[in-house]
């Protein structure tokens, strides 16, 4: 069997160089991309399960937990990871990171001058099961500024890291949350296609929400599917 | 049925370590073990022992110290540890690294592995590459050839895709040192040097 994966759908993903996010212009690559054929190097990619997680890796109200609860709104995060052809992708690492409920990252180079929780790290990760779905148990991140223009501010969001059956099907993107006033003047939001945007933008879900304990958010994620013509045999 | 459409991508962001390299980056005292790193390849994993460092540079020729490498390759037989690779591989293996540039000297990347073998007839020895980083809101994809393959090289179909006058930043050149074989493999976003992305 030859089949291949899908290619990068660029109607739907940014552009390298974008100026709204001023980063892009020295770091983004100026010549085009060579295109090349799928070999077993790209069909291939690395296989993560269970049995690279911790105990409490999908639970970030737990797993940096020092002395006390963490402080902010208790909030589920599920959803599942799907090809485009609607198949969900078993069995694959879904890894997650994100700032604190003020809006305060770990990292040593986030000096905004919000507050640290310290029952709180903001990673986590997990894998997906037989229907790709995953589930994290977290707490909603606060907005934060930035240095990108003047009253630059970040809408609130969780970082996901996935990696789908092959290497070519690797996506780093971002989660954010229904109706935040901040997408229209976030250049990293903006980044995507018009089109496109809302597909980053989670579900609030009365289902998903735990009476008296958090609220549900449902986030589907969608790689790169399989390429329609399979040639060979 | 209706396709489903692609999720964008967006930027890994400046704040991936603790999340994706916490032991790299000394956060969190282990709370989160880190799935892959610059240690490739263990002791017990068959093959000849090479590091691969490099840097990364902006379109102002300034080192970028807050990008993510992965790496993904095939063991000294050239069998990926995948179910679709058909030959089985070592399970000793997994051939998946990860390094952020924010910790060494000089902010390098630093890889150590084993050379991989051929993977198919007419592919010289490489190593896929991803590349992610603050700036850039989709990653790219590039490999590693070796400076000492100039015969597999010559023949590999997907060098030949690349303008001959483009090759050579895909090749990692190489010094032995005492401590070993080392490959250089510099990654230039821009400019007269600008790396070979590909469109896969
Ligand atoms: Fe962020």
């Amino acid at each position: 069997m030859t089949d291949s994966f899908a290619p990068r759908d660029w109607s739907s993903h940014p552009r390298y160089i974008e100026p709204i996010y001023r980063s892009t212009p020295l770091r983004g690559p100026t010549k085009p991309l060579i295109p090349i054929r799928q070999s077993l190097s790209e069909l291939t990619g690395p296989v993560y399960g269970q049995d690279c997680l911790g105990p409490l890796d999908a639970d970030l109200t737990r797993n940096g937990m020092k002395s006390a609860e963490p402080l902010g709104e208790r909030i589920i995060v599920t959803g599942r990871i799907l090809d485009e052809d609607s198949r969900g992708i078993a069995n694959t690492l879904v890894e997650v990171w994100q700032a604190n409920s003020s809006g305060r990252y770990i990292h040593v180079v986030d000096q905004h001058p919000a507050p640290l929780d310290p029952n709180f790290f903001g990673g986590g990760r997990c894998v997906t099961d037989a229907h790709g779905r995953y589930r994290f148990m977290t707490i909603k991140p606060g907005a934060y500024p930035w240095g990108n223009h003047p009253n630059a501010w970040r809408p609130q969001h969780i970082h996901f890291s996935l990696f789908g059956p092959s290497f070519v099907t690797r996506l780093v993107t971002q989660m954010y949350f229904p109706g935040d006033p901040l997408f229209a003047l976030d250049p990293i939001y903006q980044s995507a296609p018009a089109a496109a945007r809302e597909r980053m933008v989670a579900k609030f879900s009365i289902d998903v929400t735990e009476p008296d304990f958090a609220l549900g958010y449902v986030f589907d994620i969608v790689l790169r599917g399989h390429n329609a013509t399979r040639m060979g045999h | 049925m209706a396709k489903l459409q692609q999720t964008p991508s967006q930027t890994v962001g400046p704040y991936f370590a603790y999340g994706l390299l916490p032991q790299q980056y000394n956060y969190g005292d282990g709370l989160l073990k880190e799935i892959a790193s610059g240690q490739v390849a263990g002791a017990d994993v068959p093959g000849n022992r090479i590091r691969i460092e490099g840097q990364v540079f902006d379109g102002a020729g300034k080192v970028i110290t807050d990008a993510m490498i992965e790496i993904w390759q095939a063991d000294h037989l050239g069998r990926y540890a995948h179910p679709r690779d058909p030959r089985g591989s070592n399970a000793n293996f997994k051939g998946f690294g990860r390094f952020g540039t924010g910790t060494e000297a000089d902010n390098k990347f630093v890889f150590d592995t084993i050379k991989p073998g051929v993977v198919e007839p007419g592919a010289a020895p490489h190593i896929n590459v991803i590349l992610l980083m603050r700036g850039m809101l989709l990653h790219t994809f590039t490999r590693i050839y070796f400076a000492d393959e100039t015969e597999a090289n010559a023949k590999d179909t997907i060098l030949a895709q690349v303008p001959a006058e483009r090759r050579d930043t895909l090749i990692a050149t190489r010094t032995d040192t005492a401590s070993g074989m080392v490959y250089r493999f510099d990654i230039h976003m821009q400019g007269p040097r600008e790396t070979v992305f590909f469109d896969v």
